[in-house]
């Protein structure tokens, strides 16, 4: 069956992205890469050591893998842009991840600033995947300034609680006409799994894979359940209701039996 | 309000009545809780804490690779002049010492910059002493001219500033700012700091504060270990980073825990601080602030370090020299004694052998 998920013009098989942060060793990732299947992978611009060819990890990732660098550590719409054109013109292609993250304690995005970052990023010709509190106002708003898809988080970065704000999320894969993928939190596959079957068109994965003990297996793990989530989306599941049904029917007594 | 006014509250508080109060039942509600309050803090500070170092330890670790990953910054001093007007008991720059006195021309610095910048370091920590006079902002801020053709990110170590100095320096291209207050207790401070313009307590006390007005991207603070009890000294470190982080949403916060080491002038630590005692600081830190970063300097012996490296640490100082000129032929001495005289390359290899990845580069210059 013909699945592919379309995204900047590039059509993709793999729908889980992998970040490359937090790993005892570069040596690893190319593994971890194959393992997971992966075609897209996110590295932070500030961690990309361009002055050391062994340590730079741009070394580590396959050359046919899309590079989509992350602005971390940007604390507004301009250090985002700033942090932008360097990927770009250090030769990472035209894909960017904006992060851009006020608070330290949580990490969680700020969606002003993102907005805006995407705004002027996608007139310089970029390919812009925000990463976003899941807020529709805040997607919608992405969508009109032209971002490629949204990136909500499920829960925060490296938390590995997995779909806490999945009301939220569900509500963005029902209205939002970009492509959904599942940001942040998602620590075990089944996680993973459950974003996919309610209509993620695909996942970013890192903390889970990168801290575990055996960060190959993980990722071919999450390679699976991103697949087996996908399938179970595809082959219609029973009807999720999209609305509350009232425990206590206002119209009950039109059904009753008996009655004059 | 300042971090003076939470200091403040605390001016009155029976420590040493509530440190012995706290019992076993304390450490273990604390330690099932998944957020830490400041009691909570104090509660792992406690010497009733000690028989839970282990379950500390386990806790930190697990809470250090989820945040931060198998990754350890790496980063080393660079000391741009040892002239100082300050008269600090403890260090060995006081001015009433006979040491030799050196400012580094900027063709030393930019040889310094080449020679640290061989080793693969894309991290510097530059240094003075205070004098406005040797080593005004004007100096620095050329330094930090030439230093930002060799290094991603440059941090300060120096005199404190205004909050327009501290924009100035950020302007320049300094993101990083590590100021410690040495000792939170004033009474201490002020005895310890015989003259010059550093008796100024509150002055230095809001100095990391208005770093991060002036946008500083990351604040690192701490309290010299060894001159007053280390329990309340971590305790009030521990709130200072908690009150930054709190206010400073996107500044990064970190701390280091250095203690007192030997140096010209010998003046002897008035509070012993054991090894253990540093475990314990470095855990209950971790554990009342799972984002903040934590460094543990060349002031620790190598084996020591190595040991620590899993409990929480995240930065690392590799091939130190405390000296003005250190990676030139002629050096002056050194502010303190280092106690691991590793080269990066070494502090690399240590690392990787114990499955973390040495961190080069964290920032890039935008």
């Amino acid at each position: 069956m013909e699945d592919k998920l379309l995204i900047g013009g590039q059509e993709l098989e793999s729908r889980l992205f992998i970040g490359t942060g937090k790993f005892s060793s570069h040596e690893i990732i190319p593994k971890v890469i194959a393992a997971s299947g992966s075609q897209v992978i996110t590295m932070a611009i500030r961690r990309v050591n361009f002055f050391n060819e062994q340590d730079n990890v741009l070394n580590y990732i396959d050359k046919k893998c899309i590079l989509l660098p992350n602005t971390s550590g940007a604390r507004n719409a301009e250090e985002a842009v700033r942090i932008a054109r360097i990927a770009r013109e250090a030769g990472c292609g035209n894909w960017v991840k904006i992060e851009v993250i006020t608070d330290n304690k949580y990490l969680l995005p700020d969606n002003y600033e993102t907005i805006r970052a995407t705004e002027i990023l996608v007139k310089e010709g970029f390919v812009v995947l925000p990463y976003m509190s899941p807020d529709l106002m805040a997607a919608k708003r992405l969508e009109e300034v032209g971002a490629a898809a949204v990136m909500p988080l499920g829960a925060p970065i490296g938390t590995n609680r997995g779909l806490m704000t999945r009301e939220l999320i569900r509500i963005l894969i029902a209205e939002s006409k970009l492509p959904v993928i599942v940001d942040a939190g998602i620590g075990r596959p089944s996680q993973a799994a459950e974003a996919m079957e309610m209509g993620a068109a695909a996942v970013l994965v890192n903390t889970a894979i990168a801290t575990a003990q055996d960060p190959v297996q993980t990722a071919r793990a999450f390679c699976l359940a991103v697949r087996a989530g996908r399938m179970a989306f595809l082959s219609g599941p029973g009807a999720v209701q999209e609305y509350a049904v009232a425990s206590s029917p206002l119209t009950g007594f039109l059904h009753k039996q008996g009655g004059e | 309000m300042s971090f003076a006014d939470k200091l403040l509250k605390y001016q009155d508080f029976p420590f040493a009545s509530y440190l012995a109060g706290v019992t076993g039942a304390d450490i273990e509600r604390t330690l099932a809780k998944e957020y830490l309050v400041e009691r909570d803090f104090l509660n792992l500070l406690s010497e009733q804490a000690v028989p839970y170092l282990e379950i500390m330890a386990q806790k930190a670790h697990q809470l250090t690779v989820q945040n931060f990953g198998r990754v350890i910054l790496l980063y080393t001093p660079l000391y741009l002049a040892n002239y100082c007007v300050n008269q600090c008991a403890y260090c060995g720059f006081n001015v009433t010492n006979k040491i030799t006195r050196k400012k580094l021309t900027l063709e030393e610095v930019e040889k310094e910059a080449l020679a640290i910048a061989q080793t693969g370091l894309r991290h510097i920590l530059i240094l003075t002493g205070e004098s406005r006079f040797q080593t005004p902002l004007s100096y620095i801020e050329t330094c930090v001219r030439v230093l930002k053709k060799y290094f991603d990110s440059i941090s300060i170590e120096i005199y404190p500033l205004t909050e327009e100095e501290y924009g100035q320096l950020t302007a320049a291209g300094v993101d990083g700012l590590t100021l410690y207050q040495e000792v939170y207790d004033p009474v201490t401070y002020d005895a310890i700091h015989l003259a010059g313009p550093k008796k100024d307590y509150r002055f230095r006390l809001d100095a990391p504060e208005r770093a991060c007005r002036a946008r500083m991207r990351a604040v690192n603070i701490g309290a010299l270990l060894g001159l007053q009890d280390w329990r309340k000294e971590a305790f009030f470190t521990g709130l200072h980073a908690a009150y930054l982080q709190d206010k400073y949403l996107d500044t990064e916060i970190s701390v280091s825990l250095p203690r007192l080491r030997p140096h010209v002038g010998n003046f002897a630590p008035c509070f012993v601080v054991s090894d253990r005692d540093l475990v314990q600081i470095l855990l209950a830190l971790r554990l009342f602030l799972p984002r903040a970063g934590i460094t543990i300097s060349t002031r620790e012996r190598a084996e020591f370090r190595d040991n620590l490296l899993p409990l929480g640490v995240t930065k690392m100082s590799a091939g130190s020299c405390t000296a003005v000129g250190g990676h030139l032929e002629e050096a002056t001495e050194g502010q303190f004694v280092i106690a691991d005289e590793r080269s990066v390359r070494e502090i690399h290899a240590m690392l990787v052998s114990r499955g973390y990845q040495p961190l080069y580069k964290d920032w890039h210059q935008l």
